[in-house]
């Protein structure tokens, strides 16, 4: 009985890193970069929640669409300012260190305008918990929104790529930036979209992190990001389906390990995990190989 | 696309790094506050200037005829840990005021200054040179363990003396010149085991610490070290690290699994707020015992529901509804001052450290125009020879090597207050 409780603990964090990891991946995929300042966009979207709910009383609902406008427009803004200079540079190294520097600028920003302390996040949940076999095994509220959240968005995002015309132009861009361009799509306007959507994304998770574990500072972002984009590479980065599938494999592995092998080396046998996986298949799961154009 | 993944790995690893970094020092000591907004050292200048102007109307005549004691405090008044400087200051300067109005120490006023630190080790030396600079011949603090192990290098060194209210970690007084109020660490694990199994609270035992933290994991090495003493057993202990404390339920699960009737939580009340939340929602409602870094629980993180604490235990020195005339003075005074604000432990460890530092200098018989090394060398042979009957416990003594004799007391949260056991 309680290894289906960690089952399912660990499937309901997993999809929280599949939910971010689809931000790294759908940005890596399409303008070939990392955003490290992914992780921190979840907290920002945590805070804007937050600061809806208890501030200004707004109803769970609409506080979680401000909060995934909030990160929207976030993410538009930290790629037009930051990133798109630089998308052009000569080394990628360049795009790299300004995202880590986006991540830090982000935290302390936080940091001044809300402190350190921690903050308690309301459940944005209250349904109540699932109880089975006679009160055995208790899912709760949050574990059952988070899992079925990750499954509908991750339907809807490949109905999405595959169906519309601006998910075709992404495949466009993904594929080959100069044809996309001379076939009259707007790559710039696609790259933006881009982070609209993985940003708006990493509201919904920093909401439904924050659900099932309630506590907000400046850095509650960093370590779920850094796993997620574990997650992402793990799935073999670039693919949607292998964020899913790499984030869920990530959360499972991280709970059942922390339970029967240590509690203290939950996260090396997470980053051990992405080591033999790469030693073994280098460009993840279910990632392609793509022949280096010299 | 093989250059890029490398190297992307690489960064992965600096971003961690760092990413460690950060959590680790905001775990060192009692939630920490590297990064309180500048400026605040401006503004704990005019609060401390503010705050001594009180007696200076006092000490002017005595300092007419000898001057007055000079003595200096530190602690954290801004960041996250501000809740325990705010509570040793405000307390300390209570104590300082009562002795200085019913006739000071040896016939000598007493001059406070209280200076911020905000738990940083860094800043917590500067406070230490500006008092030095203002004349400082007794320290009391600091507040927090880190830093107080950076100022009580300095003091050894310089042969000040140095009381620290609340720095409970074992290299805080590790010089001669140092002595504590508080309990070590290492004795919180031994009291807690103890005060568990002679009061037969329960038969099983659960575990949950913060195997990355020194606070944590060396109070729960001499907790599990006096258990094999006690007529109660172990059956779970679990681990988190300052990368992994917000996700409970593997830990919480196995607890309950495990059958155990009490859980023992050795860390802050930060994690403790997110173990109550996590337990509540999977129906796993044991007996919790805390120590002294769940004392703010009740007050310290925003939007917790105070509720979820009800019935926690902890092992603390001190409890404000004591039913003793000086508790009870105390309470009433504190409360007085600061809006009805009920004073935690630390308040009451600063309170007695004031009077530990006035018996100290009655029995050596120091006058202020010693100097501050004099003075501290004959506070070494008066520490051991004083008995203090305080707020924080009665028949108080000290060691050579500074640590004190004390029981605590434990007390139970109840109705959103703390009630003695």
């Amino acid at each position: 009985m309680s290894f289906l409780s960690y089952l399912i603990n660990g499937i309901s964090l997993g999809s929280v890193y599949a939910i971010i990891a689809l931000g790294y991946t759908m940005v890596y995929g399409i303008a070939k970069m990392l955003n490290f300042a992914h992780g921190d966009v979840i907290m920002v979207g945590g805070y804007a929640a937050l600061t809806m709910m208890l501030n200004l009383n707004m109803n769970p609902f609409v506080a979680i669409l401000v909060a995934i406008v909030v990160c929207t427009v976030l993410g538009i803004c930290i790629e037009t300012i930051a990133y798109r200079p630089l998308l052009g540079a000569a080394s990628p190294l360049a795009v790299l260190i300004t995202a880590i520097g986006v991540s830090y600028f982000l935290q302390n920003v936080v940091l001044l305008i809300f402190g350190s302390n921690p903050k308690s996040f309301q459940s944005a949940v209250t349904f109540g918990d699932l109880q089975l076999a006679g009160g055995g095994l208790v899912i709760s509220d949050e574990a059952i929104v988070t899992i079925v959240s990750c499954v509908v968005i991750m339907v809807g995002l490949t109905l999405f790529i595959s169906k519309t015309k601006a998910g075709q132009a992404m495949q466009a861009v993904s594929e080959d930036k100069g044809a996309a361009r001379l076939m009259g799509i707007n790559v710039n306007g696609t790259i933006a979209l881009t982070f609209a959507i993985g940003s708006g994304l990493a509201a919904v998770a920093g909401i439904l992190l924050l659900s099932s574990y309630p506590s907000l500072t400046p850095y509650t972002g960093s370590m779920p990001g850094i796993k997620a984009f574990v997650a992402a590479v793990f799935g073999g980065i670039g693919s949607i389906p292998g964020a899913f599938i790499g984030g869920i494999l990530l959360g499972v592995i991280e709970i059942l390990g922390r339970a029967y092998i240590s509690s203290q080396l939950a996260d090396a046998i997470v980053f051990a995990v992405l080591i033999i996986v790469l030693l073994v298949k280098p460009t993840g799961l279910l990632g392609k190989a793509v022949q280096e154009k010299v | 696309m093989k250059k890029l993944l490398s190297l992307s790995l690489a960064a992965v690893l600096a971003v961690s790094a760092t990413a460690c970094g950060n959590s680790g020092s905001n775990n060192a000591d009692a939630g920490d506050s590297d990064a309180s907004a500048a400026g605040t050292e401006a503004g704990t200048e005019a609060e401390s200037t503010e705050s001594t102007g009180t007696e200076s109307e006092g000490t002017e005549s005595a300092s007419a005829d000898g001057g007055a004691f000079k003595i200096g405090a530190i602690g954290p008044m801004t960041g996250a840990a501000s809740a325990y400087g705010t509570a040793v200051m405000n307390a300390a300067q209570i104590a300082v005021d009562e002795i200085n109005a019913a006739g000071g120490v040896n016939g000598y006023q007493i001059e406070f200054n209280p200076q911020d630190d905000e738990h940083d080790q860094e800043k917590s030396v500067n406070a230490y040179n500006t008092l030095k600079d203002w004349g400082m011949q007794l320290l009391l603090g600091t507040v927090t363990s880190a830093p107080c192990i950076a100022v009580e290098a300095e003091a050894s060194a310089d042969n000040m003396f140095l009381l620290t209210p609340s720095g409970s970690a074992v290299d805080c007084i590790s010089g001669e010149n140092a002595f504590r109020v508080c309990f070590a660490d290492p004795d919180q694990g031994t009291a807690s085991a103890q005060y568990i199994g002679e009061n037969g609270l329960a038969e099983k035992v659960a575990v949950i610490y913060d195997s990355s933290d020194v606070y944590s994991s060396g109070i729960y090495e001499t907790f599990v070290t006096e258990a094999a003493n006690q007529p109660f057993e172990i059956v779970a202990s679990e681990a988190f690290t300052a990368d992994s404390k917000t996700d409970f339920s593997v830990q919480l699960q196995k607890a309950k699994d495990s059958g155990a009737d009490l859980v023992f939580l050795p860390f802050y009340y930060n994690e403790a707020a997110l173990v109550f939340t996590q337990a509540a929602g999977m129906n796993f409602a044991p007996k919790w015992f805390g120590v002294d870094g769940m004392d703010g629980i009740l007050s310290g993180v925003e939007g917790f529901d105070a509720s979820l604490a009800e019935g926690v235990m902890l092992l603390t020195p001190f409890s404000a509804d004591a039913e003793d005339e000086l508790t009870k003075n105390f309470v009433a005074k504190y409360g007085e001052l600061h809006n009805g604000e009920i004073p935690n432990q630390f308040a009451a460890d600063a309170y007695d450290g004031i009077y530990i530092i006035k018996a100290a200098l009655e029995q050596a018989g120091c006058t202020p125009d010693m100097s501050a090394s004099d003075i501290c060398d004959a506070l070494k042979t008066a520490m051991t020879e004083i008995t203090v009957d305080g707020l924080t416990g009665s028949g108080m003594t000290w060691s050579a090597d500074g640590e004190p004799s004390k029981s605590p007391k434990a007390v139970v949260i109840e109705g959103g207050v703390y009630v003695g056991m």
